[in-house]
């Protein structure tokens, strides 16, 4: 079995700001990680091989530092990394960046078979979750979104079931493979990397595909050029208007709730006497 | 959006632009109604509310599409939609569609799409919605632009305007469709309001057949287990929240939260320090990687206010901060403010809210 995880390395905090005259992020000295997430993914496609038996390709698309990323994942146990990168790729809204990874799988596949595509929820700096449908689309994979459990993998009659989170509820699905899986967070806890992974980590050549290495001849799907949505504003959100009314002062815990009480339902007399908190 | 678009150049776009022809063809809003099992998502009716406000803007019709297992459900369905706005539904009726599975959803989807061509189309940012949307805008090679918090039009070129957070709510960003067809969008369900619904209102009904039968579709169903007790609706859409950080100190504490929300009838949420060490249920988390809320009254206890928890909750009518350290964030923006600790404030408010509340109702 073949299964490609998708990550994306992200900056690790919130702490980004905006440049006061450029208006562009600021990312300097902001520490990047795998996407908390892909984790989940990663970690997922682990227990996969664990208990059937796979091979495990963990594939990046993004800047050359990005490898870093990919040097964690074969520390976790993947046994093959890809990055992906390309001055062309650069500007990628998440049609042009499913494009482009759904070749690059489409690629790999072409060694080995691919079975099971594996991403995360969503990033926490994108945040959008539309990268893994993209791909599955694409790629005409059955698409598996918020994966709770992979309850049952039939390999030889090539059938998947899994538990997914619904609005109201959890669905049990069966399908078939190949298909890809957009794993919920808190599904499993990434286990520690091993000594021996580690040091593979250190050693392993971490492969970079450009454009032509990954088979896109169209350079319109790509990147800025391959992107429907533009960036028309960025900016930060504006601040509250107004500040806290502070209540009771000096007052003991008592005072402070009967104090905070009664300005409640003079400010909100309507909504108190909803409440019942005075007569109507 | 990924962070290197955040940088692109902001495109020129003062002058008013005529539209390509083929683009022009695309007219009305349309709004896909979530229904699940015959239940109707509410944050279908907030996007109606939404849509109805551009549609005007534009001049043009606002459609709601509903998809279901049955004629009846989504006639109901439809019914309630002109209420909330529409003008007329697209509704697919097949046994097909009665659970969720993405491949028929994204067929019938998109075949309207392609028959009707409207200029938006609207999603809720729900997981049903980011699933189908995802498929939908890729099949269609469109814009989609996830998890709006703010939509409009653009004056200039008739152009959806759609504003998101991102960064984790650091930033905000406006993204535009440009050149393609229909500009979809997704929206968090509690970020809009839900509309005043009017009796009586009717509409047009279109019902289209989907082309595709069961032996088509690869993914089946083989169970459906509904959530015990509906907890992810009811912190949505309640309207009094006790909501708890991690200023709580440790899980028992949770108790004096739990006994404040009995007393006003009201949900119990919390920041995700809370959630991740297990405090509260995961469903159970505010905020940008949580729930959205907007309930009437809001009391967060130990909590500082952080802009991922912020931007889930901000829109509370009333927000009551209890918190140690008068410097906290949450000050900036609460509406009333205590300085103490929670430990002690939130039993006291208890108390006297319960004798509060049963004079008046003695009384009353
Ligand atoms: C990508 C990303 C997504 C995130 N998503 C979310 C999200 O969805 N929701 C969310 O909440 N957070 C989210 N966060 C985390 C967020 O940045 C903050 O870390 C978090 O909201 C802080 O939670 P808190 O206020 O409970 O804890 P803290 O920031 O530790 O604040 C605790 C507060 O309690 C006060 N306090 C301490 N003791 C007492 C006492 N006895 N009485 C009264 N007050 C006391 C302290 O003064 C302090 O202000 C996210 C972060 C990232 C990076
Ligand atoms: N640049 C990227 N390289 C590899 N995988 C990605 C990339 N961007 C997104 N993904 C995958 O798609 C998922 C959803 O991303 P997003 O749509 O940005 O929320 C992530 O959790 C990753 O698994």
């Amino acid at each position: 079995m073949h299964i490609v995880v998708c990550i994306k390395q992200v900056p690790d905090s919130a702490q980004i700001r905006v440049h006061p005259v450029t208006n562009t992020i600021m990312r300097q000295g902001v520490p990047a990680i795998i996407n908390p997430f892909d984790l989940a993914a990663i970690e997922e496609a682990l227990q996969l091989k664990d208990r059937y038996g796979a091979r495990v390709t963990v594939l990046t698309m993004g800047p050359p530092q990005a490898e870093a990323a990919l040097r964690k994942a074969i520390a976790y146990g993947a046994d093959d990394v890809v990055l992906l990168t390309d001055r062309a790729f650069a500007g990628a809204d998440t049609l042009a960046t499913s494009f482009a990874l759904a070749q690059a799988i489409r690629k790999l596949g072409e060694e080995e078979a691919v079975d099971l595509v594996m991403t995360g929820k969503q990033t926490i700096d994108g945040d959008t979750a539309q990268v893994g449908p993209g791909i599955a689309k694409r790629l005409d994979l059955q698409l598996l979104t918020y994966v709770s459990e992979i309850t049952d993998l039939d390999l030889s009659a090539g059938k998947i079931t899994v538990q997914r989170r619904s609005e109201g509820g959890v669905q049990v699905i069966k399908t078939r493979l190949p298909a890809l899986i957009t794993m919920l967070e808190s599904s499993n806890t990434i286990r520690f990397a091993s000594m021996p992974n580690m040091f593979r980590a250190e050693r392993q050549v971490v492969p970079q595909w450009n454009r032509d290495r990954a088979g896109i001849e169209d350079a319109s799907k790509i990147g800025l050029k391959g992107s429907p949505t533009v960036v028309s504003k960025i900016f930060t959100p504006r601040p509250s208007s107004q500040r806290a009314k502070m209540v009771g002062a000096d007052l003991d815990a008592t005072g402070v709730a009967n104090a905070v009480l009664d300005v409640l339902s003079s400010d909100h007399p309507r909504f108190a006497r909803e409440i019942g908190l005075v007569t109507p | 959006m990924t962070d290197n678009s955040a940088a692109a150049p902001k495109p020129k776009g003062k002058k008013r632009l005529e539209l390509d022809p083929k683009l022009a063809a695309y007219r009305g809003v349309w709004v896909f109604v979530e229904m699940e099992r015959g239940q109707v998502h509410p944050v279908s009716w907030e996007l109606l509310g939404e849509g109805r406000k551009l549609a005007d803007v534009l001049e043009v019709e606002l459609a709601a599409l509903i998809l279901g297992g049955d004629v009846g459900e989504c006639d109901a369905a439809a019914d309630q939609a002109f209420g909330y706005g529409a003008n007329l539904a697209y509704t697919v009726a097949d046994p097909v569609l009665a659970d969720y599975r993405n491949q028929p959803y994204t067929r019938a989807l998109t075949d309207l799409v392609n028959r009707y061509q409207p200029e938006i189309l609207l999603l809720g940012a729900t997981t049903l919605g980011r699933d189908l949307a995802g498929s939908v805008a890729t099949t269609l090679l469109t814009g989609l632009t996830a998890d709006c918090t703010e939509l409009a039009i653009d004056p200039d070129n008739r152009g959806l305007l759609a504003t998101r957070p991102t960064f984790g709510g650091s930033l905000l960003c406006t993204i535009q469709t440009l050149n393609y067809r229909p500009q979809m969008a997704t929206v968090r369900p509690r970020v809009m309001a839900v509309p005043e619904a009017v009796s009586g209102r009717t509409g047009q009904i279109i019902q289209e057949k989907l082309q595709m039968v069961e032996e088509d579709i690869i993914a089946k169903v083989l169970e459906y287990i509904p959530d015990q007790n509906q907890e992810k609706a009811q912190l949505a859409y309640a309207d009094i929240i006790v909501a708890g950080g991690r200023g709580m100190g440790r899980a028992e504490n949770f108790q004096l939260l739990w006994g404040l929300a009995r007393v006003l009838g009201a949900e119990v949420g919390g920041s995700r320090p809370v959630t991740h060490a297990g405090w509260l249920p995961a469903e159970r988390q505010i905020g940008q990687s949580g729930k959205t809320v907007r309930p009437k009254l809001y009391i967060a206890a130990g909590i500082s206010g952080a802009i991922q928890h912020r931007v889930g909750m901000e829109s509370s009518d009333i927000i009551i901060a209890i918190n140690n350290d008068p410097n906290a964030p949450i000050f900036d923006f609460a509406t009333y403010g205590i300085v103490g600790d929670a430990l002690q404030i939130l039993p006291a408010l208890t108390d006297a809210m319960r004798s509060r509340l049963s004079v008046s109702r003695r009384a009353g």
